[in-house]
């Protein structure tokens, strides 16, 4: 196809339509080339570990479950799912703690500001840019001394924490979409803050709060670094459960691709679903 | 209670009469900001003092009865260690690389991705992919499934494209940073694509076609019209890509364990209370990152402001 869009204007077509075309195929290779790794891991994970360690590769060696039986500890070995659960647990509650605590701190900046709201929004942002790590030995320490270390209600502490400002400023910037006027119509006609809020605010704001709930559910999912130092045997999550893949055992590559992706799997649904929204909230609402 | 529109808020607090009923429906109006912002601040800030005054400790948690002040001997050590000076170089490096490759990467991406042709949709959604898995999934492929020097996919293709003598690197011994950068830049090319898409799509369409009319030539387009308009969205995805990525553990924890010279200031800190428990050392590190990071943070949010002024006044 290259070769035919560059040739093309020498035999006098219109060379806008070609190069067009050529261009939308290199978006596609470009694409190919990005996913192909994942493509390659897919595939991988439902071959035999004999299989899976060849080299060249064997593209197209018999497919089996092997890899996730093996995973998921139906052949023995450690189970995956305390720490699946784990990871649910503090990205769910963590989630709607945060939706809980930034949704009146939204409405507070946007619908009904305080002053200097401006101020008090770049405040949250510049929060999220310090480094957690600098913060990391002090919050062992009261963990330790407190008796949270391994306690997964650490990390929901901490991910609410982390996740507040970029849920403030997200759904800051969708509850800022509500017309004024409505909301004002609807006091007119008598309605009371319970009402404004459930009938008029929240059917307009309810997509933006649902992508909002997604990114943090990501950000909480994803963590390494907190999860690593603060549980132990108990309280690991998922993320912590696939360090003990990082030294190589013997033949276990279809083993790993599986797990990688059982345990990439809730952010990839959630990512994709949040797919519109997704930039504005990793650029804490700078990009709409 | 009435709901008030902004200039409506300003007038009524700036009123210097009837001071009472004001105060409270100022501190009503305040009310709901206050969980979220107390929250935050005991969890995330206040950590921060904590190390701060750590820092100036000389505090090693196996001796702990030895804990003394120490001044500013933390940090002069910082910036001697060699290990630990190296960590503040490897850091800078690893940061500029995978920003501005990712970035000029995720440039071209959005720029194939701002025209209109068959499938855009799933090539979106497939250059998307890589930036939804769990980082250390991510990680953890390339380490066993692409620089495998035995079994993995880069070897596998040289074996089968090159034959039997084709070159077989130990691409992780051999070039440990470079193996760490490919694997974040495969990861942040979406997020800098998905920013600088965003700014494409936001530009005014009749510009670019009243240019055209005046015979301007796609590459003139570029230079004078949408670089300059992609301008502020480059700075944000320098800026956060920055922030996120000198940040970065998953990688660098999982590729490489921090070994062969690769370990960055995150990954230092982490080693240096968590394995060699010198508390105050780690917490000085912490400090020095925390100041880098407000620096950072200082044009990130002038940037940010900019383009929040901007979409506030449309």
């Amino acid at each position: 196809m290259a070769t035919v869009a560059t040739t093309a204007p020498r035999h006098g077509r219109p060379p806008g339509r070609f190069r067009g075309a050529a261009l939308g195929v290199v978006a596609w290779l470009a694409g190919i080339v990005f996913v192909l790794p994942v493509l390659w891991m897919v595939l991988t994970s439902f071959h035999s570990e004999a299989d899976a360690a060849t080299n060249p590769p064997s593209v197209a060696a018999a497919l089996t479950l092997e890899g996730y039986r093996e995973f998921f500890g139906l052949t023995g070995g450690a189970s995956p799912w305390p720490s699946l659960i784990n990871s649910m647990t503090a990205s769910l509650v963590s989630t709607l703690l945060t939706l809980l605590l930034a949704l009146p701190a939204a409405y507070a900046l946007s619908i009904r500001p305080v002053k200097k709201w401006t101020d008090v929004l770049f405040f949250f942002l510049s929060t999220k840019m310090l480094p957690l790590v600098a913060a990391l030995l002090p919050i062992y320490l009261f963990a330790k001394n407190t008796g949270l270390l391994d306690n997964i209600w650490a990390l929901v502490i901490l991910y609410t924490a982390m996740n507040l400002p970029i849920a403030v400023w997200m759904m800051q910037s969708f509850l800022s979409e509500v017309p004024v006027a409505i909301i004002e119509a609807a006091q007119l006609d008598g309605a009371r803050l319970p009402t404004v809020l459930g009938r008029v605010v929240a059917p307009i704001a309810l997509p933006g709060i649902a992508a909002t709930a997604l990114i943090c559910f990501i950000f909480s999912w994803n963590e390494l670094m907190f999860a690593r130092v603060l549980t132990g045997v108990v309280a690991g999550t998922a993320p912590v459960f696939l360090t003990t893949f990082i030294t190589s055992q013997g033949l276990f590559l279809a083993k790993v691709c599986a797990a990688s992706l059982v345990i990439s799997l809730p952010v990839l649904a959630a990512g994709f679903a949040a797919q519109d929204k997704l930039v504005q909230g990793l650029s804490l609402g700078a990009v709409k | 209670m009435t709901l008030t529109t902004p200039a409506r808020a300003a007038a009524v607090s700036g009123r210097p009469t009837a001071r009472r009923p004001n105060r409270m429906r100022v501190w009503a109006t305040r009310a709901p900001l206050l969980p979220a912002l107390i929250f935050m601040i005991v969890v995330t800030q206040l950590p921060f003092v904590a190390t701060l005054v750590i820092s100036f400790l000389d505090w090693n948690a196996l001796y702990p009865d030895r804990r003394g002040f120490a001044g500013f001997a933390n940090y002069g050590e910082v910036l001697t260690d060699p290990d630990l000076r190296g960590s503040v170089w490897t850091t800078i490096l690893l940061t500029v690389t995978v920003v501005l490759v990712s970035l000029l990467l995720g440039l071209l991406l959005a720029l194939l991705l701002d025209r209109r042709f068959r499938g855009r949709g799933a090539v979106r959604t497939m250059l998307i992919a890589p930036f939804l898995l769990v980082p250390v999934a991510a990680a953890l492929m390339w380490k066993h499934l692409l620089f495998n020097p035995e079994y993995g996919l880069f070897n596998g293709i040289l074996h089968a494209v090159g034959g039997d003598g084709a070159a077989q690197p130990d691409w992780i011994s051999e070039m440990p940073l470079m193996a760490v950068e490919a694997a974040l830049i495969w990861q942040w090319t979406p997020f800098m694509m998905l920013i600088l898409l965003a700014g494409l799509q936001s530009r005014d369409p009749q510009l670019v076609e009243a240019a055209r009319m005046d015979g301007a030539s796609d590459w003139q387009v570029f230079v004078h019209l949408t670089l300059p308009h992609l301008r502020r969205y480059i700075e944000l995805g320098v800026l956060l890509g920055s922030i996120y990525i000198v940040q970065n553990f998953d990688a660098v924890f999982t590729i490489t364990s921090g070994g062969l010279g690769t370990a960055n200031l995150p990954y230092t800190i982490y080693q240096t209370f968590y394995q060699a428990h010198e508390n105050g050392l780690a917490s000085a590190a912490g400090v020095i990152v925390v100041i880098g990071s407000i620096v950072l943070a200082t044009f990130a949010l002038r940037v940010v402001s900019s383009l929040f002024r901007e979409e506030v006044s449309r």
